[in-house]
């Protein structure tokens, strides 16, 4: 239970602190310290659950299952690593001018901002809280967005800040219309907001009332997983804000989203008869994953690129969500943790190219392996990764997702084959001349910290080559209790 | 007593009907500065239907929550819009609707599709609910369009906070309220929201010299070229 609140308090007071102290030269050690720091409580954390199951507090204010559990882990992994990166990448940015002490402050003190709305996305029981913290990560990562102030950044956060909040305020009215369907069975109160009484209650609330709210919690939610056709924030708020953010945008919210998708599906099914909510998320999953994959193919600027690649993840992980099967759920878990960790990786490798470059268009982004060859390799082993090349985690995820399409809807893997044949053809097109290109004169390598990028590429690789035991059971319970009990 | 329920319904019809009214002239409406007012008037509507509620069903919890919607969407957000308008010097700016009868006759069958979705739900409820919820179903689309249609950053955020109000208008009717945890989370992001939009207004001025968001469009998909 301590383990819990430090994992809430430390982002709590770390904001505090670093909007006081933002622009000390040692803010971005302190940053990475109280990221450690909750790293160390989120591990705590997990063995706690792993040993004991499920953990409601006292209040029935949190909740901490199998499911989330894991996600807490690697949220707390990927922010410390980015945090690491984001040190000397800020450092840069400040040399060459584009940042002031003033951003500075507000950047790091918005990091903690946005990993504590984070954590609390995960931990709450409440259904109304979650709500409140996914807005408050909108808030938080508007403001980083338009952290650089260039028209473009004003534009794109405008643009993030402007559809997440419509997004997001469908989301609100499908929590409000499931609060209704629970208050004429549970009576009103709190109760009838909690997850973990949503979810034992689920089977005796009005199905057509459920249907219309998970209607409107999908798209909602779905706007700020970058599903297709609302995802048009997604491209433009990772190019335009700084680097360590699109790493932890793509890496974490996104996931975060999902999951506020999944448990509210988890609720759903029960009560709706029939498939109709997996077919709408695969329906949606499917043609975002469609729609991502074309669109890799036109991109210009780097970070652009992998963002649609995020969309095309992002659609395969709700895709194989919607399918619902155990094996099919274990595939998405799988996924949703190979690829923050690959993505998060090529996002710190993409900020390091496009510093040496000077610019994040790709045709001048040249010669990255004679350059600075950490860099240009590591750029080219993530792209690999997220390509789904094996014996990365990714393919192990996306063999499973193919499998789990066979054996319940065999026709709809063509589409899903076709599709990861065009993605690998439209990231290799662009990234083959980038790192083996010719060096442009004069091109300098700079101050770079590669850790991160090792770390995340070496789990996702060991993913890819033997699932640990220990994770295995732990997907398999998070499989079991997110698809467990519902009619196939 | 059976007159009081009666009579305690027919005045929520009425408040949701002005409600739902507010966002038509509100959609037509081409004036930043009369636009900011009809917001603020929606927003006593929704303090006056809060009000009425805790009253009548005896919810003490929402006299707070209408005390917040007083404060923050009657007072404290058109007073800071006003000043932004004041301070960019937009109280004789127009937001021309380009195209105002198909605009109305969107908004019009936006309306009739709130009912057809929400048929389901009417089988299930008392009496007074199941207009409300289409009503603000309508409200919440209708805010949306108005953030489609309207081309000043102002506009936009009106539109934006309408849809917070037509939530709220559903919350408060059809379950009393949601519980005042979620209700003080919810008002404190409207708060930190609007005042992320005020600090976005002065930058999309510095960066396109007005606030006519037509004119942020540097990043599209399109192929051409860039210097």
């Amino acid at each position: 239970m301590i383990a819990l609140y430090l994992l809430l308090t430390i982002p709590l007071a770390g904001m505090a602190l670093l909007a006081l102290n933002g622009h000390k030269p040692w803010a971005g050690r302190l940053n990475n310290w109280l990221n450690a720091a909750t790293l160390a409580a989120a591990l705590v954390l997990a063995l706690i659950v792993l040993r004991a199951g499920t953990l409601i507090s006292d209040d029935r204010y949190w909740l901490v299952d199998a499911f989330n559990v894991y996600l807490i882990a690697l949220t707390a992994l990927v922010g410390l690593t980015t945090g690491i990166f984001s040190g000397p990448y800020m450092e840069h940015e400040k040399e060459i001018g584009r940042l002031n002490p003033r951003r500075l402050r507000l950047y790091y003190s918005m990091y903690q901002g946005f990993m504590l709305a984070m954590y609390l996305i995960l931990v709450t029981n409440n259904m109304g809280i979650l709500w409140v913290a996914m807005e408050g990560a909108t808030l938080a990562t508007v403001l980083l967005v338009s952290l650089y102030r260039t028209p473009e950044s004003v534009e794109a956060a405008w643009k993030y800040f402007i559809l997440c909040g419509v997004g997001i305020a469908q989301a609100l009215f499908g929590t409000i219309l499931l609060y209704y369907a629970a208050t004429q069975v549970l009576g009103a109160g709190e109760a009838a907001l909690e997850w973990a009484t949503l979810y034992t209650h689920a089977g005796e609330f009005d199905p057509a009332v459920l249907k219309i709210a998970f209607v409107f919690l999908l798209v909602g939610y779905g706007t700020k997983v970058g599903l297709v056709p609302m995802h048009s924030w997604l491209p433009d708020a990772h190019s335009e804000g700084p680097t360590p953010m699109s790493a932890i945008l793509s890496g974490l919210l996104l996931n975060d989203a999902l999951y506020a998708i999944v448990r509210s599906k988890m609720i759903v099914t029960q009560a709706v008869p029939g498939p109709l909510p997996g077919y709408l998320m695969m329906g949606f999953g499917l043609v975002s994953f469609l729609v991502a994959v074309l669109f890799l193919h036109r991109q210009r600027d780097i970070k652009r690129l992998f963002s649609y690649s995020s969309i095309e993840h992002m659609g395969t992980m709700t895709f194989a969500f919607g399918i619902g099967t155990p094996l099919a759920t274990f595939a998405a878990l799988m996924h949703m943790t190979v690829h923050s960790l690959t993505k998060s990786a090529i996002f710190v490798t993409v900020g390091h190219a496009a510093q040496i470059a000077g610019t994040q268009r790709m045709d001048k982004i040249r010669g990255l392996i004679a350059t600075q060859p950490q860099v240009g390799w590591g750029l080219l082993v993530g792209t690999l990764a997220i390509a789904g090349f094996p014996p990365f985690g990714v393919f192990v995820s996306e063999f499973l997702v193919l499998v789990a399409t066979m054996e319940s809807y065999p026709w709809l893997t063509l589409p899903l084959l076709l599709g990861l044949a065009i993605a690998f053809g439209g990231l290799f097109r662009h990234i083959q001349p980038i790192v083996f290109g010719r060096r442009p004169e004069g091109q300098q390598p700079v101050a770079a910290n590669m850790m991160p990028v090792f770390v995340h590429l070496g789990l996702v690789l060991l993913l890819g080559l033997t699932i640990p035991g220990v994770l295995a059971d732990w997907f398999d319970q998070a499989a079991q209790l997110i698809s467990g009990g519902m009619p196939q | 007593m059976a007159t009081l329920e009666s009579l305690y319904g027919q005045a929520v019809f009425l408040l949701a009907a002005l409600v739902l009214f507010t966002s038509f002239v509100m959609l037509a409406q081409s004036r930043v500065t009369t636009l900011v007012n009809l917001f603020a008037l929606q927003g006593l509507l929704l303090t006056g239907t809060t009000a009425l509620v805790a009253i009548v069903q005896n919810s003490p919890h929402l006299l707070v929550s209408a005390t917040l919607t007083l404060g923050l969407k009657v007072i404290l957000i058109p007073l800071l819009l006003h000043w932004l308008i004041l301070r960019m010097g937009l109280h004789r700016a127009t937001d021309e609707v380009r195209r105002p009868l198909q605009l109305l006759l969107g908004a019009a069958s936006l309306v009739v599709f709130s009912y057809w979705i929400t048929l389901p739900v009417v089988q299930l409820s008392e009496l007074e609910t199941r207009n409300i919820i289409a009503a603000s179903t309508a409200t919440l689309l209708l805010g949306m369009l108005l953030m489609i249609s309207h081309r000043q950053a102002i506009s936009q955020v009106v539109g934006f906070m309408a849809m917070e109000n037509a939530l709220f208008f559903s919350a408060v009717v059809s379950t009393h309220g949601m519980p005042m945890v979620v209700e003080l989370g919810v008002a404190f992001d409207v708060m930190v929201a609007a005042v992320i939009f005020g600090v976005f207004f002065f930058q999309i001025r510095e960066s396109i010299d007005s606030l006519d968001v037509d004119a942020l469009s540097r990043l599209t998909e399109s192929e051409e070229s860039e210097s």
